[in-house]
């Protein structure tokens, strides 16, 4: 166990301390977005196959709706996000970058939005298999970023026992505080939740991890937690990327997931707070997952703060209604460390997207990229202890092979911190993408 | 918003960055060597100061000179060349030649840089190489020392210094012993120990009061100078601690087994150019290590070959060539340094 452990603050060796920025939205309670006149729903929004879409151009949907249903194990359904006629299915520009099919619905104006319900649970007398189903048809993936299908996680895989499940509230990139107020807003659903997760795994114990900086959150919570020690809060501290599912399994227990390894090979279920929350709240009226709670934060806004978007919801309309007052900008889906650059206005939101990030050209000048000095500032920040100085001279000579064999690249979980230290602005992450991508295509041609 | 569509820029992830540039530290590290250049000159006077001006623009009127001829854009913008102008005038004798010292800078630049293709992409320190040149060609002038605390020091420059290119530099003893204040024995403290047996005051050294090349006398001096670059993160402490540690061990060693023929370990870590190099010539990011490990096994193996060399060499230039030495070894034990990588399997590696 690390020499950090002995002062008794629960953290992991390495990471980064980036400036916060989340001072512009975490004291403010979450509001609701009105209703775009039309939005976007991307059939792939997550891992595995995309939905199939049941509904047809020219039809009625309701809000609530299942409008496509999942195909295979890995896929979940989607459900209409608002009421109103669905305008057709067309190839639409996507947070990941690429072009595919989404269900286009143009709202109906006059309509009340009221999501319907399916029939009451009483979760309590349901089976394991039951719950694992149930998830499953509320569509939900991980909204904390990872967009994996939550029933796939709940289902633990052959062999292996899961006897505790972290619930992940760390949040550690900046500008970020949707789990922030989900923690401190829905505290009840967050906690059945937790119990639905607990039971689906079969784990006896669980522990919500917050970073130090969430004092807040731990004196919400703390009054809810039962007493007999099955469910406890553990704050962990402030650093990045503390909410990357290994850091915080060793920031809380001391264990580490293996490299290439799930969390269920050291006995562990890692779900993000957002995600039960939403269980939580969807599972007893049978509703499936049509909106989440989004940070609109960044420069040049008039109205940023943490707002319940539904899904599909163009970037045009929120930079429209939180008053975007700029000419220029990145608009960024995701964190600063982790997320993507969106290419058009006309990109929805999907279930993955927790933040919309506006940074102006102040943030975005781009400075030469220098010939690396070996300084080692990106070994000292590497959580995963790889050698990304070494990694960025050999993709820089294409020898991506060499990455993959001899330096691990596959164990990099893409966290940024070494191209946030490089004082030679080498875009090292980029790189690894890069080699990763060449990598998986020179496997798939050798047979 | 605006009626009009706002431009979109395009990057990857990160999308913001706190690091210092390349330029910052090396701004930085200038910024440290100034005190222990200011500190030489007032040991040594106008014609250290000489040596630094004079050293320093043949490094980057050389640099700029190969990034024409590579048809590059020009590099001094970023200091390094500046760096090595300084460090190399600092481990030279005050009344070296200036012409040497051109020559010195020329070759550190040319052969220990812009031959292996620039910044970031030297295998030794290119100060180094430059000092090894010049050791190897003039091996007189640059083993005539001169006393510190001059009394003219300010208004004359030091014989030798002002001596013509491809002369031989007129003798300084005559000056030395016309200057010199009481007690100069013309000889630096390493010197006396190995070749007259004489050990000079700790106290002494680690004050600054003693002969040496212009930028070694304080020890005090170059770890407060240290100490800023360490607080500012930009000088990585773990190379010098193992070099002191790796000297510290391998002198104590010796000095237990015979006290009255080695000298102590005190002594070896605060004479010669120890000091400044394990603060300012092995941290240098190029040359030197970046895993953990490695870091420690060079540092440490620095230390070791410096105490060897004096002891049993011919020379006292034993950091020098312990540094090189070092450098020259850095590839091979990075190699079997790789961190080991979280998460990583006991059975698979």
């Amino acid at each position: 166990m690390s020499l950090l452990k002995l002062f008794g603050r629960k953290t992991f060796p390495k990471g980064i301390h980036p400036a916060e920025y989340k001072e512009q939205t975490s004291a403010k309670p979450t509001r609701r977005l009105p209703f775009a006149p039309q939005v976007i729903v991307p059939l792939s929004q997550n891992i595995g196959k995309p939905s199939i879409a049941i509904v047809h151009k020219g039809q009625s949907v309701e809000r609530g709706e299942v409008i496509a249903v999942a195909d295979g194990p890995l896929s979940v359904p989607l459900h209409a996000p608002v009421t109103g006629t669905v305008k057709g299915i067309e190839l639409m520009q996507t947070p990941s970058g690429a072009k595919k099919d989404c269900i286009i619905i143009d709202t109906q104006p006059s309509s009340s939005q009221i999501p319907i319900r399916g029939e009451e649970r009483d979760i309590a007398s349901m089976s394991r298999e039951e719950l694992i189903q149930a998830v499953k048809d509320t569509g939900m993936v991980g909204l904390g970023g990872g967009s994996f299908p939550t029933h796939f996680k709940m289902t633990v895989p052959e062999g292996k026992q899961v006897h505790t499940v972290i619930v992940n509230g760390c949040e550690c990139e900046p500008f970020m505080t949707t789990d922030h107020r989900v923690m401190l807003e829905n505290v009840k659903n967050l906690i059945l939740g937790i119990r639905i997760a607990m039971k689906c795994v079969d784990a006896g114990k669980a522990i919500i991890g917050v970073e130090d900086n969430k004092p807040d959150v731990l004196a919400a919570i703390k009054p809810h937690l039962p007493q007999d020690g099955s469910l406890t809060i553990e704050a962990v501290e402030t650093k990045y990327p503390q909410g990357a599912e290994k850091m915080l399994a060793y920031s809380l227990l001391g264990v580490e997931i293996p490299a290439g390894g799930l969390p269920a090979d050291v006995g562990l279920a890692v779900f993000n707070v957002a995600t039960l929350a939403e269980i939580g709240r969807l599972l007893p009226h049978s509703q499936g997952l049509i909106e989440r709670v989004i940070t609109i934060t960044g420069d040049d806004l008039e109205k940023p703060g943490n707002y319940i978007v539904p899904i599909g919801t163009p970037l045009r309309y929120i930079l429209q209604y939180a008053n975007f007052t700029g000419e220029q900008a990145e608009l960024i889906l995701g964190g600063p460390m982790m997320g993507t650059a969106a290419a058009s206005l006309d990109t929805p939101v999907t279930k993955g997207t927790g933040t919309v990030l506006v940074l102006d050209q102040r943030a975005t000048k781009n400075d030469d990229i220098l010939p690396c000095i070996k300084c080692s500032k990106c070994l000292q920040a590497c959580p995963i202890n790889l050698n990304p100085c070494e990694l960025g001279q050999l993709a820089a000579k294409r020898r991506y092979d060499v990455m993959e064999e001899q330096y691990h690249l596959n164990a990099c979980f893409e966290c940024g911190c070494c191209s946030y230290v490089c004082p030679s602005n080498i875009p090292l992450v980029q790189y690894f993408r890069i080699a990763k991508v060449l990598n998986r295509e020179r496997h798939l041609n050798n047979g | 918003m605006a009626e009009k569509s706002p431009k979109i820029d395009i990057r990857t992830s990160p999308y913001i960055r706190r690091a210092p540039t390349v330029t910052e530290i090396m701004r930085h590290v200038v910024y440290a060597l100034l005190p222990i250049c200011a500190y030489s000159i007032y040991q040594f006077g106008i014609s250290a100061l000489a040596s630094m001006i004079i050293t320093t623009s043949a490094c980057v009127a050389t640099e700029h000179f190969f990034c024409r001829m590579a048809e590059k854009r020009s590099t001094i913008g970023d200091y390094s060349a500046v760096i090595t102008g300084l460090l190399l005038a600092l481990t030279l004798p005050p009344g070296f030649p200036l012409w040497m010292g051109v020559v010195g800078g020329f070759v550190s630049i040319a052969l220990g840089k812009a031959l292996f293709g620039g910044l970031g992409f030297n295998v030794f320190n290119p100060a180094l190489v430059g000092r090894a040149f010049v050791q190897a060609a003039f091996p007189v002038a640059i083993t005539t020392w001169t006393p510190a605390f001059a009394e003219n020091r300010f208004s004359e420059f030091i014989p030798s210094t002002l001596a013509f290119p491809f002369m031989t530099a007129e003798p300084t003893a005559d000056w030395t012993l016309n200057t010199a204040i009481d007690g100069f024995t013309g000889a630096t403290p390493l010197a006396l120990m190995k070749f007259q047996g004489i050990m000079t005051d700790a106290q002494d050294l680690f004050l600054g009061t003693v002969a040496g090349s212009a930028g070694e006398p304080s020890s005090l001096l170059i770890l407060l100078c240290g100490a800023y670059l360490i607080y500012k993160k930009m000088l990585d402490w773990r190379i010098t601690a193992a070099v002191i540690f790796g000297t510290f061990i391998t002198a104590e060693i010796f000095y237990l087994m015979d006290p009255s023929k080695y000298p102590s370990a005190s002594f070896m870590i605060f004479s010669g150019g120890l000091m400044f190099a394990a603060v300012f010539m092995t941290t240098d990011m190029v040359s030197s290590p970046v895993t953990p490990l490695g870091i420690f096994i060079i540092g440490f193996l620095i230390g070791f070959m410096t105490v060897i060399i004096r002891l049993f060499g011919a020379l006292t230039e034993a950091v020098m060539y312990a540094i090189l030495f070092g450098n020259a070894a850095t590839p091979i034990i990075e190699s079997f340094t790789q961190p080991r990588i979280f998460g990583a399997r006991k059975d698979k590696d």
